[in-house]
């Protein structure tokens, strides 16, 4: 009850703004399609700031002017971007089910399968009684965390939490690593992102805990155009892991994220993800397209950063986790496992911008298709001319199940400067019977032999993701092969 | 009160029965009329020469696809054989300790063996077992076998010397306590201290309860494991069958007198 009286409040108060719509406004939804109304809307629900406010309006303009990407190996329908709603706050405990008894069945399934507990999977589910319990709940974990990590100097918050208690970080730092004019689907999200995370590690500090857990209850909430900022001051380390663990079934087509890391002199970040977004079904019906752009810069010397991602959700996965390396000596990583099976399309890897002298880069990526599925690892690596001696180690393997499934491998090399040293290796193999038969022999069923050997496939990645995940991402890659043999 | 409530003795004593068995693989006949019957405990030899089905009858007993059974049947612990999966078999107490042992890269040879075990506890309605009481099971198996932790921890069968492949399989069948365990050309690929290992390490496993059928083409494995009954195979049948000194003679005078029986 109170969360509606909340609601009707806050829609009367956006009324009064005087650039708030006066009608046809539904509680919690903002009108379809995408215009400058629309992006004043969501800033002023936000009650942000007018620099932002313009910010989001210089991106708009510019979206205006640019024309979508086709240079991915990805095919899909022609989207309307005119035919979908950019708000819509978080539904109501109304809206819920009643209990887990009212959840889709298939659903209680797979987080029955990972291994999620009861009470984390009625929260997952959006239950609406327990909702409550649970929001009061996480909102008391929640708590907890912020006041160990506020004990320690760390800002972890909703970046629309940001925006008012941090403004000049985040004034700062948006934008920074991904500029507003950055790509069609970055320009987009700075137009109309809605909410994300904020992370700032003060100097000299290592983050007490992996910003996990509440992060994974909250995703159950966040919107199609996220957006996360991460800085860590000089000295400092964290290790960040985004990402849902149970399919989300939403409904929303386009799902357009930004994600921007900063690295100070000596600092670390350690950034993790995975990514199971609802794939569609073994029609290739519905499902996330998934276009994300993730960048961090290495702006100070020693400074690290290292993307981990598990991606095995999504209809269209179209993303490449970057690294510049500005400071000296510094270390790019990028450890990936795409799984893509049924209709699903991949087309992901990363670049590797060399600036400073004596930087690093490591690119371990593993695909593995089924059924009638499509992988393309597509990777830069850029050395400029500063970039004295300078090396990147690239290895990209890609894995087929079947004979209908399609991996490529798509690497785009540019040195320019000679004492630089770039390698690259690349495999292709498929699962064979021999290995199959062996498991199965061994007592182990056919599809928790897929599982295994995949996960052996898989293996130097899977050892980069922190324990408690790994483990997770383990039964994730079982479940996402399920079906694909026999 | 049917047959299936009360069994007669003789019925239960037989662990493996092989009835008129043809197979073929794509589409050519390799046995063609193959009769074995075992008991429980009995260590039998399959000795013949190259071509003449040994490897084809071992992965009919395990269900490899591919490998087709025309008319016969295969009974097992008195059920169905060639009703059941490959995993069910291993499920209900087979064992085949492979020829060429399989590389899976990624995979250490502990995970597998302990998901092995634990898939085999499942099928049978037993608990699994956590890391702990794992580790001390295995390693209760490994030190007879000269088997070190280290291999433990490397990945299954890749990068494996011929001798520690072939001690990996007697390993997984020490831990998987098969009731019959079929061994493919176990001493292939082994010198003579590994074949020594090899061959001590399966004669430990010998015990009322299991049954070997050991695949040779050569005489030296049974020196070790010595067998209650051996069958001479040509051209997909069974041609001559006798005791350990069959196995002797054969070594002597070679496979030619037997090829031509069959023929």
């Amino acid at each position: 009850m109170a969360v509606t009286q909340e609601t009707v409040q806050t829609v009367q108060e956006v009324e009064k703004y005087k650039y708030g719509f006066v009608t046809d406004i539904d509680t919690d939804t903002a009108p379809k399609g995408l215009n400058e109304d629309i992006i004043r809307f969501i800033s002023a629900r936000k009650e942000e700031p007018q620099w932002l406010l313009d910010w989001r309006l210089k991106a708009y303009a510019h979206w205006l002017t640019m024309e979508e990407p086709d240079w991915a190996k990805v095919g899909y329908p022609p989207i309307d971007y005119q035919d979908a709603y950019y708000y819509s706050a978080p539904k109501s405990a109304e809206d819920g089910p009643e209990s887990l008894d009212d959840v889709d069945p298939e659903l209680l399934a797979t987080y029955e399968k990972l291994g999620i507990p009861l009470h984390e999977q009625e929260v997952l589910a959006g239950v609406k009684n327990v909702a409550v319990d649970a929001v009061f709940d996480s909102v008391s974990v929640a708590t907890t965390f912020k006041e160990t990590l506020a004990a320690h100097g760390v800002i972890f918050c909703s970046i629309s939490e940001a925006v008012k208690d941090h403004p000049e970080l985040v004034k700062e730092y948006l934008g920074s690593v991904v500029p507003y004019s950055d790509n069609f689907f970055a320009t987009l999200n700075c137009a109309v992102f809605t909410d994300g995370s904020f992370v700032y590690i003060p100097k000299g500090v290592r983050c007490p805990m992996e910003l996990s857990t509440y992060f994974r209850i909250n995703a159950a909430n966040t919107g199609q155009f996220e957006r996360t900022l991460i800085i860590a001051d000089e000295g400092s380390y964290v290790s960040y892991l985004e990402g849902c663990t149970a399919p989300m079934r939403d409904e929303n087509q386009l799902h357009a994220a930004v994600v921007e890391l900063v690295a100070h002199k000596d600092a670390e970040i350690k950034y993790s993800t995975v990514q199971n977004w609802y794939p569609g079904d073994e029609n290739g019906v519905g499902g996330i397209y998934n276009f994300v752009t993730k960048r961090g810069a290495c702006r100070g010397d020693d400074s690290k950063i290292s993307w981990t991602q598990v991606e095995t959700g999504s209809a269209i996965t179209w993303k490449y986790p970057s690294c510049i390396l500005q400071g000296d000596r510094s270390v790019g990583e990028f450890y990936s496992i795409a799984i893509t099976n049924n209709f699903q399309q991949a087309d992901t890897g990363t670049k590797m911008i060399h600036l400073g002298k004596d930087t690093k880069s490591r690119i371990i990526s593993k695909g593995i298709s089924a059924g009638k599925s499509q992988a393309t690892y597509r990777g830069l690596v850029k050395m400029m001319p500063n970039a004295s001696g300078a090396r990147n180690y690239s290895q990209c393997d890609s894995l087929l199940i079947g004979s209908e499934c399609g991996a490529h491998t798509v690497p785009y090399i540019e040195s320019r400067n000679r004492s630089a040293q770039v390698e690259h290796e690349a495999t292709t193999s498929k699962i064979s019977d021999d290995q199959l038969f062996y498991c199965r022999q061994r007592g182990i069923g056919e599809e928790e032999a897929v599982a295994l050997i995949v996960n052996g496939f898989c293996r130097e990645v899977l050892q980069e993701l922190p324990m408690e995940f790994a483990v997770e991402a383990q039964k994730l890659v079982g479940i996402s092969l399920e079906g694909s043999v026999g | 009160m049917s047959i299936a409530d009360h069994q007669p003795e003789e019925f239960v004593k037989i662990m493996l029965e092989i009835k008129d068995l043809h197979a073929s693989v794509d589409g050519k006949p390799i046995l063609k009329g193959l009769d074995l019957t075992m008991g429980p405990g009995e260590v039998h030899a399959i000795m013949g020469p190259n071509g003449s089905g040994k490897s084809t009858l071992s992965y009919v007993i395990a269900g490899r696809d591919g490998y087709e059974v025309t008319e016969g049947s295969i009974l097992f612990n008195g059920r169905d054989l060639m009703e059941m999966e490959p995993d069910e078999r291993a499920g209900e107490g087979l064992f085949l300790a492979f020829q060429y042992p399989v590389e899976i890269p990624g995979v250490s040879t502990m995970n597998f063996l302990k998901t092995s075990l634990n898939a085999i506890r499942a099928y049978r309605g037993e608990d699994e077992l956590d890391a702990m009481e794992f580790l001390k099971f295995v390693r209760e198996q490994t030190a007879t076998l000269n088997i070190t932790d280290e291999l433990l921890k490397r990945a299954v069968n890749v990068g494996f010397s011929g001798g520690e492949k072939k001690r990996n399989e007697v390993l997984q069948m020490a831990v998987l306590r098969p009731s019959l365990a079929v061994l493919d050309e176990t001493d292939s690929g082994l010198d003579v201290d590994a074949l020594k290992i090899v061959g001590e390490g399966v004669t430990g496993l010998r015990s009322p309860e299991r049954s070997m059928l050991v695949i040779t083409h050569y005489q030296r494995l049974l020196d070790y494991v010595i067998p209650d009954r051996v069958h001479v195979l040509a051209d997909g049948r069974i041609v001559a069958s006798g005791d350990a000194d069959l196995a002797r003679e054969l070594e002597e005078k070679g496979y030619a007198g037997f090829s031509k029986a069959a023929a």
